[in-house]
């Protein structure tokens, strides 16, 4: 039987609900992806989390407090507007899948691309990455590290696509419509799921398009695949806040 | 003790301090240029983790002096474009500063260019795989382009050192090379036209920046028409400063009167449209394409300490203050008013390139962020103070060795000289 191969899009759904903010997707991530332990030096902003979880609350008095956690990860954009900018063609939206890949063998680390990325989804490696000696021994074999003075980001855990694709492939099977990423494996709660947003099939279609589902920054025409949800009306209008109404709420 | 005499290396004619006057001035300059090129060495050897750049503010002072430098470098081409396409002959007596000022612009931001990137060794992968629609490849081939117009221009300077000028070789070559400098001044225009509307247009194309982004004219956003315009405007005046400068320090007059009421007058005429157009562009960006964007305009001036002080300092003080003084001709001819008017010019530009860079990274734009902010590290600022260094040197040493002013001789001695050509031609 011929395998049909149709064009994917893949994405995210997370439910800021069901997110506790226990950070489990950001270790997995790291670890997946073969993040090199921070240095010494490295603070909050000079770290590589391409996963990283935000809290957000509604700003009322202590007594009358909310609180949520939005796991935030790039968005793979349908127009990224770190794609257009990349001066060598490092950045590609892939249209087979719609993960926009990032080439750090040909980054020459001019970090456009991160300030072109409005959810600073975008990471630089600051220093040479270091395991301790024995660590080494956990790197994912299926990942290449990257080297110092290059940007790299969340790529929706590609080599796991891959092994899934090879797998459909040998089983005589279209690509699959859905796979686990590393984040969505380790996630307690199972808040985030992955699909094919426009295979019907899939939980995440369904999600994307449920009541209380909702995109950050949407306005600015980027067209972000990882959708939220949330039933909490002050956690939907963040989207549609800026941050000085936000601070001031 | 055998002292230093370098009076057969001086351009015929002219005066220059001793070799012990020049090496004391030189010295701190010297000093200055080995501290930066240690925080050169630095952030080359172990990377940008000697900065205090980070994930949310990707660039910093860097990239901020790189557009002001070359904004104020763009004296150069103007002034060749006013010279050799428009024939203002007058500009003759600055054309040789405004090269060499060009220059080291040029090349000074394209050292610090090169110590900003992460993977300097890798910066021509752009020319192998360049991507057509990124304003950051536009840049790198126009700057390489012009730096190189510009280098070709600075050898037929070069080549009036007086021990060159010996070698017939050398002659013949600087006058073929004349031969062909209209040619140059017009290829550097079109690549500085290019060049510095792109350098705009670098942030002004970035759609997840609504504090930056401009709707525009086709692939062009309006920062690529008004970062040309303001360059050309602040580009004069930046030359009239150097030059005065010059005088100030060498002690004698270097070029004649009427060419700085000239080059005033042009950053006026030009200042006075940029302001116009850039007050045309702000009202569009906050009546249509921010509100479009889902922000609130005034809101990103809610953040301190960048205020409303910020836009009308950059659009009023600095912008309609030094136009209209350089538009008085009754202003223009008191040096002092001249003087002050070309420096408010100078900073408006500077200031417009540090808007467009410093401010916007720090704005938040994701509902759950806060204003960011940043400091240099003393090593950006090491690579800052090469880069200056390194200019003043090598201005320093080509108005030592070189004839940049023709006129200086003339205006220092001008009975003897005349006198001489006389019994030369004769
Ligand atoms: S979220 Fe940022 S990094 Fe990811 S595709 Fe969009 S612009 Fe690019």
């Amino acid at each position: 039987m011929a395998v049909t191969k149709k064009n994917r899009r893949y994405g995210m759904i997370v439910d800021v609900d069901l997110c506790t903010g226990c950070g489990a997707c950001m270790v997995a991530c790291a670890a997946e992806n073969n993040v090199a332990p921070a240095p010494e030096k490295a603070t909050d902003r000079t770290g590589i989390t391409p996963m990283r979880v935000y809290p957000v609350h509604n700003g009322a008095p202590a007594d009358k407090r909310q609180t949520a956690f939005l796991p935030l990860l790039c968005m793979h954009c349908s127009e990224p507007p770190c794609e257009s900018v990349c001066p060598q063609q490092a950045v590609e939206l892939d249209e087979a899948t719609g993960i926009v890949t990032q080439m750090p063998q040909r980054c020459l680390g001019c970090r456009y691309c991160m300030t072109a990325c409005p959810y600073h989804a975008r990471y630089f490696n600051w220093w040479d990455p270091q395991w301790p000696v024995g660590m080494e021994a956990t790197l994912n074999p299926t990942v290449a590290p990257r080297m110092r003075g290059v940007v790299e980001k969340c790529n929706l855990c590609a080599s796991r696509l891959h092994a899934a694709e090879d797998q459909a492939t040998a089983d005589g099977q279209p690509p699959p419509a859905t796979y686990v990423s590393a984040c969505v494996e380790a996630c307690p709660t199972g808040a985030m799921v992955l699909g094919d947003l426009d295979d019907p099939t899939t939980e995440a279609q369904k999600l994307a398009h449920a009541e209380g589902t909702f995109q950050l920054l949407a306005k600015l025409g980027t067209g972000p695949k990882v959708h939220y949800h949330s039933s909490r009306p002050w956690v939907r209008s963040l989207a549609e806040r800026s941050a000085k109404e936000q601070a001031n709420a | 003790m055998p002292s230093f005499d370098d009076r057969n290396m001086i351009p015929r004619g002219l005066e220059r301090c001793s070799p012990r006057g020049f090496a004391l001035r030189i010295a701190p300059w010297l000093l200055l240029f080995a501290f930066g090129a240690y925080s050169i060495y630095l952030c080359l050897r172990y990377g940008l983790n000697q900065t205090n750049m980070d994930n949310r503010f990707a660039f910093g002072l860097w990239i901020f002096l790189d557009l002001t430098v070359i904004a104020l470098g763009a004296g150069a081409f103007f002034t060749g474009f006013l010279l050799y396409l428009m024939k203002w002959k007058a500009l003759k007596s600055v054309i040789n500063s405004a090269v060499i000022i060009g220059f080291v612009c040029y090349s000074g931001a394209m050292v610090a260019l090169a110590v900003d990137v992460g993977q300097p060794a890798r910066a021509w992968f752009t020319f192998w795989h360049p991507n057509v629609h990124s304003m950051l490849t536009e840049v790198t081939f126009c700057i390489t382009c012009y730096l190189t117009v510009l280098a070709v221009e600075y050898i037929p300077i070069l080549l009036k050192h007086r021990k060159l000028k010996q070698i017939p070789s050398f002659l013949v070559f600087e006058f073929e090379l004349h031969r062909i400098i209209p040619v140059l001044a017009a290829v550097g225009t079109l690549l500085s036209f290019f060049h510095q509307g792109s350098l705009g247009g670098l942030y002004g194309v970035l759609r997840g920046r609504p504090f930056a982004y401009r709707e525009g004219f086709a692939i062009w956003p309006s920062t690529f028409f008004l970062f040309i315009l303001s360059a050309i405007a602040a580009g004069p005046s930046f030359i009239l400063l150097t030059t005065k400068l010059a005088e100030k320090l060498s002690n004698k007059p270097l070029v004649r009167g009427g060419v700085y009421e000239m080059l005033g007058k042009t950053s006026g005429v030009l200042l006075t449209v940029y302001v116009a157009l850039k007050s045309v562009d702000t009202l569009i960006w906050l009546n249509r394409t921010s509100p479009a964007a889902g922000f609130t305009p005034w809101e990103f001036y809610t953040f301190k300490p960048f205020g409303t002080w910020i836009l009308f300092t950059e659009i009023v003080l600095l912008g309609m203050i030094p136009a209209l003084l350089l538009l008085s001709a009754r202003l223009r001819a008191k040096p002092v008013v001249l003087t002050c008017a070309a420096i408010l010019a100078c900073c408006g530009v500077a200031l417009n390139r540090f808007v467009l860079t410093i401010q916007t990274l720090a704005l938040p734009t994701l509902p759950f962020d806060e204003f960011l902010s940043y400091f240099p590290s003393w090593q950006e600022f090491g690579v800052f103070a090469a880069v200056l260094a390194y200019g003043v040197l090598v201005y320093a040493f080509s108005f030592r060795y070189l004839p940049l002013f023709p006129d200086e001789k003339q205006l220092t001695a001008p009975v003897e000289v005349e006198e001489l050509e006389y019994v030369s031609r004769n």
